[in-house]
């Protein structure tokens, strides 16, 4: 018999086809020589590495999956891998791409004016403008449709008011799409960072996420151009469905975070010796690496799925949810296992998974809480609403 | 000017490689391949010379089983123009890659044949040595530094005295050495151009090359287990000890 690659035990690679496999491979490459190297130390100082953005726009990873404007035009299991890959180096970085792409280029190119599109989209796919997304409020990010954040008309402009919390890119960023409460609904604005009355703060002190920047957001009479809003969507489906394309990509982020942190753990246990064994030689470490390996297994056989479903356009946005919350709860888990499975070693930077388990507590709040997943999927089996 | 570029499918440099259960091979079931890195670095350096305009067309080529064609689709995104797959299921031995490679060079007529110095499987450093008396050309090994200045290579080279710098006539076989460059990350828009771009098939056969092997491998085993260290009391105890084994 031939051994298995304990990272693929299901050997999920040979469903790839010669493309994906290439897409995974260079990006695995370039975070293996350029974000590794650094990425504990920007989390130690609490910075994002804005000197890869370079390299990461021009490898292709900014809105990968759209067609035209400079985009790759790469299909949903390749944004996926794309996402394993950078989250494998580090969350902040997968959210960095997934706020670029799905949540900031996803609307301009499924919602914009033709001219929007042109202003904006190649910039943003060479890293030139960067953007973020403000959808949740300081109020609670779990009810949306309670947004507080609203826009009038003032002649041919519109006058916004109020303020987002938690907004990854937040002061990196030289366009925020915003959502606001209008007379006709919730609407999608492309609002420029050097407006008068925008105001970006980040968030200090953050445990998590550290390698990633996170702010508020404050709108205090910004008056953004009647050409900046979003024609072609009303109501909150639009954020809902920038969401939907994010989350999908989180599904396959904590797959490689939990990669990452299974590798360093399997070698961990296997060189050190304790009561003149290897650690990886007792029972009781085995059944934990075993469990591991089934949880990895079953996140990329979902992926895997989902990513077929999207390409052949039937992802269903409860499948979603499904797999946001699996697969975030099984690299959570497998994270906090690693990490006290290195002992001590295990709570310093100098591992990798104690970076991840720390990051993965964002990564299980944002884009929609483990709970509230859960909820969707309870909806979907009962008919009924319990948020 | 065409620049041949010869890439070889190879385990990839971070699989811990294992010996198969029977030994009769080393494991390549389930396990990553990749091109070898120093024809990757080959590759870097001929499209680096193609985009500095000196040269019109770099061509990969590789010979073995269907599955090198992924690694001629690598080499395709990373830049060169088109491929040639010499297909064989055979062991093909540095003696028999050169022969084919001489059938290429005879086809294409390159003034430059790029290649790796050696592949990181069996680290046979022979293949481009073995093409240029083949060939009847001037080699230019374990190249560290390339400058082309119309029908001359200078070629720098590491070795233990330092380096040596060699002018070759074009055409010539060159290898590259690890620090020849850092080969470029492969954009994800051009893999998907990659698709569309022309791969020839050639069986080996056809080239009337005889792949059958020079040399017979009998037997494969892993290296054995490093014994465990031992400590010493004092400075005295190590110098007796490397005495004793006449160490010292
Ligand atoms: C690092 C980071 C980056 C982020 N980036 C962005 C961004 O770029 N853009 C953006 O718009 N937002 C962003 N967010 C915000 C994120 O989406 C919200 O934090 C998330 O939606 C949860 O909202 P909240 O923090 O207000 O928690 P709340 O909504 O207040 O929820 C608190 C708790 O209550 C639970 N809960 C809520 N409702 C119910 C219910 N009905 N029944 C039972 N339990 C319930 C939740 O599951 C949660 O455990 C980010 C958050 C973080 C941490
Ligand atoms: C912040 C901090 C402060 C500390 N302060 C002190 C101090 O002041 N003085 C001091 O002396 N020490 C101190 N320690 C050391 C601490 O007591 C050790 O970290 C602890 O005993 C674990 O040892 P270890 O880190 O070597 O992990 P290991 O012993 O290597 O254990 C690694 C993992 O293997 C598991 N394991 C071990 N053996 C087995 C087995 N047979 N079967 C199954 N699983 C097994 C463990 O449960 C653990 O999950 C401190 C540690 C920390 C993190």
């Amino acid at each position: 018999m031939h051994s298995l690659d304990p990272l693929d035990l299901y050997s999920i690679a040979d469903e790839l086809t010669d493309e994906e496999r290439m897409i995974r491979e260079s990006v695995a490459r370039f975070v293996d020589q350029k974000a590794l190297p650094i990425i504990a130390e920007c989390f130690d100082e609490g910075r994002f590495p804005t000197e890869l953005i370079p390299e990461i726009a021009d490898l292709g990873l900014l809105g990968s999956s759209l067609e035209g404007y400079g985009c790759a035009g790469l299909n949903g299991v390749s944004y996926g891998l794309i996402c394993q890959e950078l989250e494998r180096g580090d969350s902040g970085l997968r959210s960095f791409v997934s706020v670029q792409s799905s949540l900031c280029m996803y609307p301009i190119h499924a919602f914009g004016s033709e001219e929007q599109k042109e202003t904006w989209l190649p910039k943003m796919a060479a890293g030139e403008v960067i953007g973020c997304f403000g959808l949740t409020e300081p109020h609670g990010g779990s009810d949306p449709a309670n947004m507080k954040t609203h826009a009038r008309r003032d002649g041919e402009d519109w006058i916004l008011n109020g303020a987002k919390m938690w907004i990854t890119n937040g002061t990196l960023a030289q366009i925020a799409i915003v959502w606001a409460r209008t007379e006709d609904g919730i609407q999608g604005f492309i609002v420029e960072t050097d407006s008068r009355g925008f105001e970006a703060r980040d968030i200090k002190a953050k445990m998590s996420l550290r390698a990633s920047v996170t702010s508020e957001l404050y709108f205090d009479n910004v008056r953004v151009p009647e050409s900046n809003r979003l024609p072609k969507v009303k109501g909150l489906k639009g954020p809902l469905s920038c969401l939907n394309q994010a989350r999908y990509g989180i599904t396959w982020g904590p797959i490689g975070a939990a990669q990452a942190c299974l590798d360093e753990t399997l070698r961990y246990t296997a060189d050190r010796e304790l009561f003149k064994r290897p650690l990886a030689a007792n029972q009781a470490v085995q059944l934990r690496l075993a469990d591991m390996a089934r949880r990895i297994t079953a996140a990329q056989l979902i992926s895997l799925r989902l990513g077929r479903l999207k390409d052949a356009g039937r992802m269903h946005p409860t499948q979603v949810s499904l797999a946001k919350w699996n697969n975030v709860r099984m690299a959570l888990d497998i994270a906090r296992e690693c990490r006290d499975l290195l002992g001590g070693s295990g709570i310093t930077l100098e591992y990798v998974p104690i970076r991840h388990m720390l990051n993965l507590e964002s990564v299980i709040t944002y884009e929609g809480t483990e709970t509230i997943h859960q909820l969707v999927v309870g909806r979907e089996l009962t008919g009924l609403n319990a948020f | 000017m065409k620049i041949l570029v010869p890439i070889k499918r190879v385990v990839d440099y971070n699989v811990r490689v294992r010996v198969k259960s029977d030994g009769s091979g080393v494991e390549t079931e389930g396990v990553k391949m990749s091109i070898n890195p120093f024809d990757e670095i080959a590759l870097e350096e001929a499209l680096r010379i193609k985009e500095a305009g000196k040269a019109e067309e770099v061509i990969v080529c590789s010979i073995g089983s269907k599955d090198c064609q992924q690694q001629l689709r690598t080499g395709l995104a990373m830049g060169a123009d088109r491929a040639l797959h010499v297909l064989t299921d055979d062991e093909v031995q540095p003696l028999a890659a050169a022969r084919a490679l001489l059938k290429l060079v005879e086809k294409e007529d390159p003034k430059i044949v790029f290649l790796g110095k050696q592949a990181i499987d069996d680290d046979c450093n022979q293949t481009g040595q073995m093409l240029a008396a083949l060939w009847q050309r001037p080699q230019a090994t374990f190249a560290s530094k390339v400058d082309l200045d119309g029908e001359i290579a200078t070629v720098t080279r590491e070795v233990d005295a330092g380096l040596e710098t060699l002018e070759v006539d074009l055409p010539a076989v060159l290898t590259s050495d690890l620090r020849l460059n850092e080969p470029r990350f492969v954009k994800l828009p051009d893999i998907m151009k990659a698709k569309r771009k022309p791969l020839e098939e050639i069986a080996l056969a056809e080239l009337g090359v005889d792949a059958g092997p020079a040399l017979e491998t009998t037997a494969f085993e892993p290296p054995p287990k490093r014994a465990g260290g031992r400590m010493l009391e004092s400075v005295q105890e190590l110098v007796d000890e490397l005495k004793n084994k006449g160490l010292l």
